[in-house]
């Protein structure tokens, strides 16, 4: 019998509605006792000052282990998800080779067992080799654990295939995570079509590439019945349709980053390679429409769209350079800064999108609650502590950050998984 | 903007290591480029054959990609200064190795070179070298973003034949999408005074555009008796396939300059096209030949410019530092 006390923190647990000064017990690994003045405890942690909630989780981070190790591999993921405040992840399935048969799903439960940092579930491919033109191994995936499917950056070109993959996936109860953009009219681009490609001579994608392929979706998902979730939404088009899609009822949710709620098409103007993302970022009114979409609850959860790459492969001429920045480690105080600070959110609606809400995508009904009986993951961290973000200090492989030098608040403390103490912070311990 | 601030600018100083577009240029900057390329091609004309502005200075001529006007017309106007000249070209290069184009840079710098003449197919390639670099870059060409030097040579030879830009109504005609020389002209030419209106195919004119303070117009028949200048663009015929436009035969009979066309227009209409020109389809051989053209002019003048760049940067570079320059670099994008 092992015991840790939290003590004297704001606990907050959107899935129980909990939002007020509480100790909290963990005996044996699990959540044991939610209340004031708990009893003494093997050890305890002084959270006073501090928000305690359940550990976050994302619903789709790169972890790029097998094949791209000079990115990121299973340990150094999950160690920049613990220094982010996640206890649990789910690896896209696109590495090499890609996670299309029960083996290859097998081997990221097998690496996270090694790295004995954070919990990590598979995510498998909606095709095999996600070549967009056969189906992969649903159904065994789903046995080795995958938790759902993906194409991960690879949009689902056949609208036949995208919607035999969803009557499929339904058998498992399994949804599709789509990466909602037209190929045809995002070939070649490198960042969003709007006043600042044509002065940057960068060619660009219209936002109507992300619409087109949102509204096919939502019409796939209500002719099959089958679940879609919408990864990294990034357009105003994206949260109306989605907006009207729940209303009829109709099984779709989606996901959003902090990058694309705090930078706008704007900050390409110094060729800065790492603000290249897919999507792209978008201008100003987009990002009103999806703080929006997130204040009513059209947008389900905040995803850090992990997307680590190794420096060498991003001083390359624009064009060359791949999609994507390292999140995990500053999406706390990122959320904090376009949602909290701006009073668009409060802390139990901002912490359910990463709690909550990506648990109910994922279909995990025992991760992101501190109900008596759950596993002991808890992240605690400091609302107030203000620090300047340097990419060189990341757990993460990667430094392709555009967000090196902002000075930012709240910052992680201690990171909890079953109960044990996988991150403490540094600087403060 | 400090730059025209007029107890700044008394005695007219170039502060800028680099010059990678004209967007950055302020007009007091336009005309001190301009005014000095002037003045070389005054020296010249009056049988002056070589300057001694760079002697002992080394000029990277960097070419990511195949150019042979604007490689030579920069390699010449540096000798013209006494500076030497080390040339590299993509197809002699280690790119192909995998040499990223930051390391192919570096390693020409650490030759002694210390100014960078840079052409890339990519944007912003200049721009990224200008921050990994410690010497003066000039962009020549980057993508479909700017050519500084390209737009500053259609300025200076309108403003020879005219006079000033203020007031002209400038056109700027054909695939503005895809143009680096569009995007040049439209900054330096509304900077100085000129009305600017870009003429092309709805699929070749960039989104917001009009936002850039110029006039958008689809027909070279409406537009082409109220222009001085007309500039016509280089059409590439591999946008056809993509689907910009359905045949070069069309594009020729909506937007090429013919000998009807230029009847129609001002008496004193100027062509300029910044070429290689296809003849028979951005315009005639009657037109590029005929009396109204100053195309062959466009390539002479822009060694002087090319030259006055090169000369005001080295400038910039070398001057020692006062308290004025050091307030005036604070403008330094």
């Amino acid at each position: 019998m092992s015991s840790l006390l939290i003590r004297g923190g704001r606990l907050i647990d959107p899935s129980r509605g909990l939002d007020r000064i509480s100790d909290v017990l963990i005996r044996d690994g699990r959540i044991a006792e939610i209340g004031v003045t708990l009893v003494e405890a093997d050890e305890t942690l002084d959270a006073c000052g501090w928000i305690v909630c359940p550990g976050f989780i994302d619903t789709h981070v790169a972890v790029r282990d097998p094949g791209f190790e000079e990115d990121e591999t299973t340990a150094t993921a999950t160690a920049a998800a613990l220094a982010g405040g996640f206890t649990t992840i789910a690896a896209l399935p696109d590495t090499r080779p890609v996670v299309d048969n029960a083996a290859a799903a097998e081997y990221v439960v097998l690496q996270a067992e090694r790295a004995g940092n954070c919990r990590i579930h598979p995510l498998g491919a909606v095709t095999r080799g996600h070549d967009g033109a056969e189906l992969a191994d649903l159904g065994q995936l789903a046995r080795a654990g995958a938790l759902a499917f993906t194409d991960a950056k690879s949009p689902i070109r056949s609208a036949e295939i995208m919607r035999r993959a969803l009557e499929y996936a339904r058998m498992f109860d399994r949804p599709i995570f789509s990466h909602a953009q037209d190929p045809t009219l995002i070939a070649g681009g490198v960042m969003h079509e709007g006043y600042f490609s044509t002065l940057l001579g960068l060619q660009g994608m219209p936002a109507a590439a992300e619409s087109i392929f949102v509204s096919r979706d939502i019409a796939l998902a209500e002719l099959t019945g089958g679940r879609v979730h919408l990864m990294s939404i990034s357009t105003a088009g994206a949260v109306e349709q989605v907006r009207r899609a729940k209303q009829r009822g109709i099984a779709i949710t989606c996901d959003v980053t902090p990058h694309h709620l705090t930078l706008t098409d704007e900050a390409m103007q110094t060729y800065e390679s790492n603000c290249k993302v897919m999507p792209p970022l978008r201008s100003g009114e987009h990002i009103e429409a999806l703080i929006a979409g997130l204040v009513d609850g059209t947008i389900d959860a905040i995803s850090a769209d992990h997307q680590p790459c190794a420096a060498e492969k991003k001083d390359r001429e624009l064009d060359q350079v791949p999609f994507g920045i390292v999140g995990l480690e500053t999406l706390l105080p990122l959320c904090v800064k376009s949602l909290i600070e701006t009073r668009r959110l409060d802390w139990p609606q901002l912490i359910s999108k990463l709690t909550t809400g990506p648990a109910a995508i994922l279909n995990l009904p025992n991760a992101g609650t501190l109900a008596i009986g759950a596993p002991g993951d808890v992240t605690l961290f400091d609302p107030d502590a203000c620090w300047v973000v340097d990419p060189r200090r990341f757990r993460s492989k990667s430094r392709n950050s555009p967000f090196g030098g902002w000075s930012v608040t709240s910052q992680i403390r201690f990171v909890l998984v079953d109960g044990n103490v996988r991150f403490r912070q540094p600087l403060f311990s | 903007m400090p730059a025209s601030d007029p107890s700044a600018s008394s005695p007219r100083l170039w502060s800028r290591k680099h010059i990678l577009g004209l967007q950055d240029l302020s007009a007091n900057e336009l005309t001190m480029i301009l005014d000095r390329a002037a003045e070389f091609k005054r020296f010249f004309s009056d049988g002056c054959t070589k300057l001694d502005h760079l002697k002992g200075v080394t000029v990277g001529n960097l070419f990511f990609e195949p150019s042979t006007r604007t490689k030579t017309s920069f390699g010449l106007a540096a000798k013209r200064l006494s500076a030497e000249i080390v040339d590299f070209t993509a197809s002699s290069s280690s790119l192909t190795k995998g040499e990223t184009f930051i390391d192919t840079a570096r390693n020409i710098e650490a030759m002694g070179v210390t100014q960078m003449v840079v052409r890339h197919a990519t944007s912003g390639v200049p721009h990224q070298l200008a921050r990994h670099l410690n010497a003066g870059v000039i962009n020549a060409g980057d993508g479909t973003h700017e050519h500084p030097t390209q737009g500053l040579l259609d300025i200076f030879t309108i403003r020879a034949h005219r006079g000033s830009l203020s007031g002209l109504t400038v056109a700027l005609v054909g695939d503005i999408l895809h143009s680096r020389v569009a995007r040049s002209n439209i900054w330096g030419l509304k900077k100085l005074g000129a009305k600017v209106i870009v003429c092309g195919p709805a699929t070749l004119i960039p989104v917001h555009i009009e936002r850039l303070g110029v006039e958008v117009s689809h027909s070279l028949d409406d537009i082409v008796e109220r222009t001085d200048v007309i500039n016509l663009l280089r059409i590439q015929a591999e946008r056809q396939r993509s689907a910009f436009f359905p045949s070069i035969y069309e594009y020729a009979h909506f937007f090429g300059m013919n000998g009807n066309r230029v009847r129609r227009a001002r008496k004193n209409v100027l062509i300029l096209a910044p070429g290689p020109i296809n003849r028979g389809v951005e315009l005639t051989s009657e037109v590029a030949d005929g009396d109204q053209s100053v195309i062959l002019d466009q390539v002479t003048n822009g060694l002087f410019v090319r030259m006055s760049c090169l000369s005001l940067m080295h400038e910039a570079a070398t001057r020692p530092p006062t308290v004025n320059t050091v307030r005036s670099e604070e403008v330094i994008v």
